[in-house]
């Protein structure tokens, strides 16, 4: 991999952000009416509408309104105000931050977890009940909303069993175990669909590695199964794996966003949600940034290991 | 030159005629369609196969458990789950189709304007795409709905722009590896325009993966439209959606565990039908998929 390659990828991750930060931008120019309406009430006379644009800055035109938003951010980490409890979102954002990246991890883990065995014993033997066994577990996987899956998951356990909370948080500086029982409905949630989803690819990637040449040589030369699978097919297998995770972690964000609010999970995909239904606009618009921020770094860090651990692709 | 045009004729009519016997053959595509078939029959005469008013509350009936009065039970008003579920099909089907339909045309109009022309057209079009495809599907759409309000017209709309930036991936994609054949440069021999070449040489010829992605599309706009009424922003009260069931059954699973176990069911089996066509499309229309898969 040559520098100019990776100083081509993060030039376009930079053209990327700056894209992400215009559409994040243009959220609250885009709604309807004005946002100091929204944040009045319809009771507002049109003077203290007037008056509340001024002091938020609505007034002046909007490429020094961005610039201004974007610099506070880009210099100070300063994402301004909340519409409706008028605190600092950066403040909020630091607060929620690390629930989401908390969930995201262990999510990953539980899927992978799942899809690493899962997708290789599948892979060994196509046809077989296992794999067909697999199979299914990765379909209705692929098909069971997340939502649902996480009322399914509440019903049985918190309410059924009783064993687990159906709700909430609890930061792990509170005690390990209170922390584990609060994330682990959340975290299944997740981790099961996306370990269905990553099972599919992990069988995708062993399969093509095991119909290769050099998996057949070292068959031939007499070679332990034990030393061909985990020597020969699953290190070559690992490209690929390496691959389907990074793109896995970008779609568990989007799930994030989905199972947070189910679980009362005060992370950034809940604010997110909670700042639409509110039209807090200035929170959402940091939510979205953030979010697409982590989803486009995510996906050039995938794209590098990539090319990082494939040393037969030429990457000029 | 009537019997070349005559040849031409059968060579297609057996190529479609082998394409439906080999569907035929294909276990998954074909559960897949059958689902599919079943679905879009409720969605169309889900009003007519109701047993019950899907909005007609009955109070003397409320929480009843499954039985042969009520299916699939009924609802804190008493309104009867499994005629309101029949009435979902037809929301979910709308929302998915007419949603999938606006960014499978926008999506491979703009996908396919790229990979034709390149240089810096392409650049600008595939950088916006980049940026579109940078905002996580859910977040994406609930941040349209946050401009747009909420609503099932708005919650379509949102769907769409989601999926604008894979259709135009793929078609994209597509057209490139068809552009340098033979037929084109013939095509533009002959003296046709740009857009013909596009339009009757190119795309008939790269829609193999669009027809997968569609198919693949329908079952993830089926879920996005549970999930967007799920959260209030889609289809609203008191008309009846498999995700607005869903979280109005939330609250009452203890005592009505029914209300939350039938409509997701609903969405499962719709999204494994649309899933299981496009696998089985994907296995007949792309064989080098076939075999990793």
């Amino acid at each position: 991999m040559s520098p100019s390659y990776i100083l081509r990828r993060l030039g376009t991750l930079l053209l990327v952000l700056f894209g992400v930060s215009i559409l994040s931008f243009a959220i609250m120019p885009l709604v309807p009416g004005s946002p100091a309406r929204v944040k009045l009430g319809i009771t507002a006379t049109p003077e203290n509408v007037a008056t509340l644009e001024r002091q938020l800055g609505l007034d002046r035109p909007l490429t020094s309104q961005y610039f201004d938003w974007i610099s506070g951010i880009v210099t100070r980490f300063d994402f301004g105000k909340s519409f409706i409890t008028d605190k600092s979102i950066t403040a909020e954002v630091a607060r929620r931050l690390p629930a989401t990246l908390q969930l995201a991890f262990i999510a990953l883990l539980i899927g992978l977890v799942i899809a690493l065995p899962a997708g290789i014993i599948a892979a060994l033997r196509p046809g077989s009940k296992r794999d067909v066994s697999a199979m299914i577990f990765s379909q209705i996987g692929v098909s069971v909303p997340d939502f649902w899956m996480g009322i399914l998951l509440i019903v049985f356990f918190a309410e059924y069993l009783q064993i687990l909370p159906s709700s909430g948080f609890v930061p792990m500086s509170e005690g390990f175990l209170p922390w584990l029982r609060h994330i682990i409905l959340p975290a299944l949630t997740s981790g099961l669909i996306s370990g269905a989803i990553m099972t599919r690819f992990v069988r995708s990637a062993m399969l093509e590695v095991l119909n290769q040449d050099y998996v057949r040589t070292a068959r031939a030369k007499g070679l332990n199964e034990r030393v061909v699978i985990n020597k020969h097919a699953l290190r070559n297998a690992s490209i690929s794996i390496a691959t389907i995770v990074g793109l896995q972690m970008a779609t568990l964000l989007s799930s994030v966003v989905v199972v947070e609010i189910i679980f009362a999970w005060p992370g950034l995909g809940s604010l997110a949600l909670n700042s639409t239904l509110q039209r807090d606009y200035p929170m959402l618009q940091a939510s979205v940034l953030l979010f697409a921020t982590a989803f486009a770094v995510v996906n050039l860090l995938t794209d590098l290991s990539y090319a990082l651990l494939d040393p037969s692709v030429e990457y000029a | 030159m009537a019997l070349t045009a005559g040849k031409l004729e059968l060579k297609q009519e057996s190529r479609i005629a082998e394409f439906v016997r080999k569907a035929l053959r294909h276990r998954l595509l074909m559960l897949g369609f059958s689902i599919i078939v079943v679905l879009a029959i409720v969605a169309l005469l889900g009003r007519q196969l109701a047993p019950y008013d899907p909005n007609g509350m009955d109070f003397g009936a409320r929480f009843a458990p499954p039985s042969f009065k009520h299916f699939f039970g009924t609802d804190e008003f008493g309104r009867d789950v499994f005629s309101r579920i029949l009435y979902g099909a037809a929301v979910s089907f709308k929302v998915a189709f007419i949603a999938v339909a606006i960014s499978a045309s926008v999506g491979v109009f703009v996908g396919a304007v790229a990979g034709f022309y390149g240089s810096w057209l392409d650049e600008l079009i595939m950088r916006f795409m980049d940026i579109l495809f940078a905002f996580p599907a859910v977040l994406m759409a609930i941040t349209v709905m946050a401009i747009l309000g909420r609503g099932v017209g708005n919650a379509m709309i949102a769907i769409a722009i989601v999926y604008i930036p894979i259709f135009a991936r793929v078609a994209r994609g597509a057209v490139l590896s068809v552009r340098g054949r033979e037929y084109v440069t013939a095509a533009r021999a002959l003296g046709q325009g740009n857009t013909t070449i596009i339009f009757k040489q190119i795309l008939p010829n790269s829609l193999g993966p669009i027809i997968v992605q569609t198919s693949l599309s329908l079952a993830f706009a089926i879920l996005a439209e549970a999930a967007l009424s799920f959260f209030g922003l889609g289809t609203q009260p008191p008309d009846p959606s498999w995700g607005r069931m869903l979280s109005e059954g939330r609250s009452f699973l203890r005592q009505a565990w029914w209300m939350g176990v039938f409509p997701g069911l609903a969405i499962m089996v719709s999204v494994m039908g649309f899933n299981f066509f496009g696998d089985g499309l994907r296995d007949l229309l792309d064989p080098r998929m076939k075999k990793i898969q």
